[in-house]
Parts: C-alpha cells; structure tokens; sequence
C-alpha cells in the first residue's frame, strides 16, 4: 500500500494534551511518522491537504447498539457501521442487548461474521454477563472471551441479585474480563421516566431520584472492593454519585466510568412538551448535574464519553411518555455535541479525545487512540467549526431518533481512516 | 375575543384573560342553567366525541350533559373495550377518529401528556378531561367558577389543597389556575403524597393540616386515588383520617367562613367526614358539579367559535 501524508493538519495529541500544526505519515495501515510543524512528504506518497483542519484519532465507541440479531429493521452493521464511518467513530463496541442477547459463543461469532461482512470500521463484540441479561445465572466468560468479546455486561439491566453478581465478578476477575455495569437502583428506579424534581412534577411524569444512581454507584463498588473485579460504569450523569468514583479510585478500585453525549449537552427541561426523542435511560438530570459531570470529563475523573447509540424506530417512539422507548441514535451526533463543550469553553480538544478515543482504547487495551508511530491508522478529519442545521432525515442509521433534530450544530467529519483505508468522504 | 387557544388541552398554556373570559362565560350559563334557558343553537350542527380510556362517571356525564345543552350531536367511545385491547396505538385511534371528522373531542387518558399528543394528530378542538398526573382544566375552572361565586372574588384568598397531591393532576391544574390569579396557596400532604420540587412552584407547603390550615378562605381536599398507588404511601386509612381527614376539628384553623370543596368521588370517613361534606353552610361540593356543566358549556362554547373561524379563515 502507498504511503498518505496527511500535511498541513491541526494535531489533536490526547496523550501529551497538545493542539499543534503538524503532519502524519501512514503506511501500509499504521502511523509511520509524526512531524511538528512544516514537513516535507517523502517521495510518492499520497498528500492530503489538510487545510488547518483537525487530525485526531478516530473515535472508539463503548456501548453501541446494532439491532442484530432481531431489530434489523431499527438498525444493521451496514447502517450502523456507514453512520459510524460519517460520524467519524473508527471502532464500535456493540452492545449485548438484542433479540436475542448475546450470551453464547455462537451468537457472538454471527455478529462477528455479520459485523465483518458489512461494517467498514472495526466493530468489537460485548457479551452479555448473565444468561438472557436475567441476572440468574452467568455466561461462559471464558469460551466468549476466547471467542472476541472485549467486555461483559448486561446493559441497561440491573443483576439485582448481589449474590449472583459477586459470583460473575469474581469469575470474570480470574479472566481479567471486563464488566460494565448500569448504576440504578434497580427497584427504587422502577417505572421512572423522568429524574424526580419540579420537572417531573410539573408534568405528572413518574420521576426517579438522582439518588438512585448513587446507590448503586456504591453498591457496585462494595462489590468491587470484594472481587478485585475489572470495571467500568457506562454511564455516570449526577453530581451526587462523583465523590464515590473520586474516592474508589483513589483507594485503588479498578474502576473506569462513562458518560452518553446527551447526558453532557442536554438537560431535563429539554423534554418539554413531552418529546419522546429525549426519553432516555437514565433520564436526562438537571442542568447542575449536567454541569458537574461536565467537569469530571475535564478533569478526568470520568474517563470515556460515548454516544450510546440505541437506534428505536418511529413506532416505539410515537406513544404517550410513559409507554414510549428509551434512547437515542448517536454515532453521527456523537462528535459535533461532544464540541458544543469545546465551543462552551469547557474542555479543550486534546481532553475531549482523551475521553472520546485514548481511554477507551486503553480500557479495551487496544493500540488504537493515539497519534503514535506504529498505531493503527485509524484517523478522522474534521473541522470544528462547521456549521450544520441537522436534519434527522439524512442520518445514515436506519433509525432517525435523534433529540438534535433542527439543532444548530458546529463540527464536520471531512474523511475518516480505518487501517489507513479512507471509508468515509464528506462530499 | 381574549379567548385564542385552539384546544384546552391544560391550564399551563392559558392567559390570566382567558380564564376570565370563560369564567364570565360559565358564569352567564350556570345562571342560565338555573333558569332552564336553552341554548341549543350554540354547538348545533357539530359533533362531539367523549373518548375515556380512563373510567369516569361524572365528567363523563357532565361533558355529555353541557354539550347536548348547546345542541351538539354527543357520541361517548368507552376506550377501553375497544380497539387499545386490539393492539391499537394511540395515535392510529386518533387518525381513526380524525376521519370521522368530528368538532369537539373530549379526552381523558391514563397517561401524562396522551391528550397533548393526540391533539397534534387532529384537526378539531381536543379537550383535556385528565391526563395522567398531569393536568384537568376543566376540573379547576370549575373550582375557580365556584370560589369566585361563594368569595365574590378569585384572587388574594388564601387556599390550602390537601390530601393526595402527588396523584393529583386536579391538584396540578388547580396550583396552575390559582398561582396565575395572584392566590396564596397551601399545600397540605403527608411527605409521601407530596411531589417533589412543589416549594419552587411558589406555593407554601405543609405536612400538618393544623398548620397549613391557618385562616384559609377556601379548603380544597382531594381524594385519596387508592388505585394509582402502588403501594406504601401511607400506613392505612384510619391514620391518614387521623391526621389528614377533613373535621370539624382541623377546620377550626381555617377562617369561620371558609368553604370546603372536593372534586369527588369522596371517600368519606378517609379523607373527609361526611357530615361537614353534606354541612350546607359550609361544603360547596354539589355547586362544584352544577358548575362543572356550565364551564364545559364554555369551554365548548368558546373552541367552538375558534374553531368555525379557522375553518372560514381556511375556506377565504
């Protein structure tokens, strides 16, 4: 393969924190060379004019939803992956929840066959960590880690039963497996569809307390502290629950957390008249709790922001509150929402890449994630201040649920790289 | 005409003028009413759909009662026999009935925001009759009609609501109606039956009726909605009469010439004693159902206008 020199490019460096013109050397799917400043490309290679515009390593997304098997309708790994290419995400971590789970080794290899067959970015396979995510009994971890899955979890699930729970962490600890968990108390947040307060009230909406994730924000690490286990909260969203991660981390609990991308640049107001697009789990918190997990992804205490990407079609979205589907499409809104907090001021872009490629790749102990000689050339192009009105209609995911409907967004994808191979190009 | 909205789908959207508007409105036709002057020609020629998904009695009746007063052809769907067992969304019902092509449809759903959603779906005037927890216009305009004739006025008076707020979506659409009428409001529930956040809504709140009910002009008590209660909210009946029940006792605190209102059914012996709610000189609960009638009569009277002027505004 041809070398590409990508010249003249903003270098965003989430691991030294810097923001500089520079250019990149790729060959043969992986970076060969980083340079500071003006450079002179090497005979025969590729250039690629970059115009001032940011190079940062690709996106690496935790928790992504691809309706196979079961839901192809709402979303497969062609539409899924082609979303993921445009919304520059150059790896997606799929979720377990399907119909029906992936909780055999068999199950997983047909996502793994149907993921290379039809997704152009890398797609890595999460198995669920009890049978049929019921919390009962525990999946083979071993026999599904041998067979591709970086991580166990059961999703939006709760394995209420702690006995069971310690039981599947101890084991995955023997294995080094990773287990993501959900941190909602799971009866005290039953039936809720909103977080509790004047909101909730004002619209008759059945609400749970914030403190409810903070329960089981503790409970989690109790169990932790018991099994050694390797762990990683998909989504923290409250205030409350952050001295809790703050102090397990610094007591030396193996623990990472996430946060979705709505939960970072929208608040529960924003469900107004009740819109179902904004119906999410958790729900959507108030604007201090916005606010404070903002923060924690600056400072680091929260490591990885993703998009959550839970694809649900137009039926299930169109019912009363109460009755409709939680979630929200997000791999092509992922990147120009997580810039809203750039253009707010409220993180720089090395610190957002941080959070948006070199933790994950780190947690899932991938080479991805960096610009460094001998990574992955898994690269996106993009310019930061683009200004885009979005319609839900030109979406790539099959399933158009986006709260950013109509929203003035900044931030476009110009091209993503997988392996050095171009697999998307902003026409 | 202060009356512009298109539906009455809360209290929330409408204008301190427009209630007014109503009210004055209700007011002639309760007066009306009394008299046995008719007013069929009012609503004749259009058609009004009462669509339940939740059950009802008296609203039912009384939506029925105020449209046929003004002559409109009235046609009650009971909901919940119907097409929803059969699998049908909401919104498909809504189509439904939208080609039918009906003028006024009445709605009441056991969900927060149903009504709002379906009236997006239609082309005629939808009327809220209670959605969820969520809000019951008509409710409080009839609770607002009914002080303004036993006070003589609907602002600076002192009012408690008690009992089951947080299930209350009479309750909601009353600390609506009332804060926008420059009212002082008292909320009096035990901690449980209390929404959250209802301090920031700029009304008092009280967990004991001796206190909230402290020189009140009006006491509005609520029924206990023992079928929306999943459990635990209170320790049992008799200590919720106990401490929260309607007596002579506790309606001592309240001014000498305060009015007792209830938006019924009452469970008597739980939340009131059935004496006071059958005293003449104080409880005005049965005024509340006569105004009932003469408010929907309004509301109807005024959609109806609206409703025929978009349509010529259309037609030219």
């Amino acid at each position: 393969m041809t070398a590409t020199f990508f010249a003249n490019a903003r270098l965003i460096d989430p691991v030294a924190l810097t923001d500089s013109i520079g250019a990149i050397l790729i060959e043969n799917g992986i970076i060969k060379a980083v340079f500071d400043g003006d450079a002179t490309p090497p005979k025969g290679a590729v250039v690629i004019d970059c115009g001032g515009h940011c190079i940062a390593p690709g996106i690496i997304d935790i928790g992504v939803k691809v309706s196979e098997p079961g839901e192809r309708h709402k979303e497969s790994f062609r539409s899924a992956g082609r979303a993921a290419a445009a919304g520059g995400v150059t790896t997606i971590v799929t979720r377990p929840d399907t119909l029906p789970a992936i909780d055999t080794p068999e199950t997983l290899e047909f996502v793994e066959r149907r993921a290379q067959q039809d997704a152009p970015v890398h797609v890595l396979p999460m198995a669920a960590l009890t049978k049929g995510r019921d919390g009962r009994e525990m999946t083979e971890i071993g026999l599904l880690q041998d067979a591709g899955a970086v991580a166990f979890t059961d999703c939006d699930r709760v394995v209420i039963n702690t006995k069971v729970y310690s039981r599947a962490l101890t084991y995955a600890r023997s294995l080094n497996a990773l287990v993501i968990g959900h941190i909602q108390e799971p009866v005290l947040s039953d039936g809720a569809a909103v977080t509790s307060g004047k909101f909730a009230s004002l619209r008759g909406l059945p609400g749970v307390s914030p403190m409810a994730e903070r329960m089981g924000l503790d409970r989690d690490i109790s169990l932790l502290e018991m099994t050694g286990a390797r762990y990683h909260v998909d989504q923290i969203t409250t205030a409350r629950a952050l001295p809790a991660l703050e102090r397990a981390k610094r007591n030396g609990v193996k623990i990472t957390a996430g946060v979705g991308v709505h939960h970072l640049t929208l608040n529960e107001l924003d469900v107004a008249d009740y819109r179902t697009f904004f119906k999410l789990k958790p729900p959507l918190r108030s604007e201090d709790d916005r606010i404070a997990v903002v923060q924690a992804v600056a400072e680091g205490l929260i490591d990885i922001i993703c998009s959550m990407h839970t694809p649900q079609d137009e039926e299930s979205k169109r019912l009363p509150y109460e009755e409709a589907a939680s979630g929200a499409v997000g791999l092509e809104t992922l990147l120009p929402a997580a810039l809203r907090l750039y253009h707010a001021e409220m993180i720089d872009l090395p610190r957002l890449f941080r959070a948006l490629s070199l933790n994950p790749a780190n947690l899932l102990g991938l080479a991805a994630g960096r610009l460094a000689i001998d990574a992955p050339a898994d690269l996106i192009l993009f310019d930061p201040h683009a200004p885009f009105q979005l319609d839900r209609n030109t979406l790539l995911s099959k399933s158009k649920n986006t709260p950013f409907d109509g929203a003035i967004m900044q931030g476009r994808v110009l091209g993503t790289w997988v392996d050095g191979n171009r697999v998307w190009e902003k026409s | 005409m202060t009356f512009r909205a298109k539906h009455l789908l809360g209290i929330e959207p409408l204008h301190p003028t427009e209630i007014t508007t109503l009210l004055d409105l209700a007011d002639s036709y309760a007066d009306h009413n009394r008299r046995g002057v008719a007013h069929r020609d009012v609503l004749a020629g259009l058609t009004q759909i009462n669509m339940f998904f939740e059950n009802s009695t008296r609203t039912q009746a009384s939506f029925e009662l105020a449209g046929k007063r003004l002559g409109a052809d009235v046609m009650n769907m009971g909901m919940q026999a119907s097409s929803i067992k059969k699998g049908e969304t909401l919104i498909d019902t809504a189509l439904t009935l939208n080609a039918m092509r009906p003028d006024l449809l009445v709605v009441r759903h056991p969900h927060s925001g149903a009504v709002d959603l379906l009236a997006q779906k239609v082309n005629c005037a939808v009327l809220n009759a209670g959605d969820g927890k969520h809000e019951h216009p008509t409710q409080a305009l009839l609770d607002a009609l009914t002080i303004r004739r036993a006070k003589g006025r609907l602002h600076r008076l002192s009012i408690a609501i008690c009992g089951d707020i947080a299930h209350s979506r009479v309750a909601r659409s009353n600390i609506m109606l009332l804060g926008k009428m420059e009212n002082r409001i008292r909320l009096i529930a035990p901690p449980t039956l209390m929404p959250s956040g209802m301090a920031e809504f700029g009304v008092e709140v009280f967990e004991s009726m001796e206190e909230g009910l402290k020189d009140v002009d009006v006491v509005m008590m609520l029924r206990l909605q023992k079928e929306r209660m999943d459990g635990g909210f209170i320790p049992s009946e008799r200590e919720y009469y106990h401490r929260y029940g309607l007596d002579a006792a506790k309606l001592a605190h309240a001014k000498p010439d305060a009015i007792i209102m209830h938006p019924g059914p009452m469970n008597r012996g739980v939340e009131i004693d059935g004496t006071l709610a059958d005293d003449i000189n104080r409880s005005v609960i049965q005024e509340q159902v006569e105004m009932g009638v003469a408010v929907r009569m309004a509301a109807m009277d005024l959609l109806a206008q609206n409703l025929r002027g978009d349509r010529k505004a259309v037609m030219v």
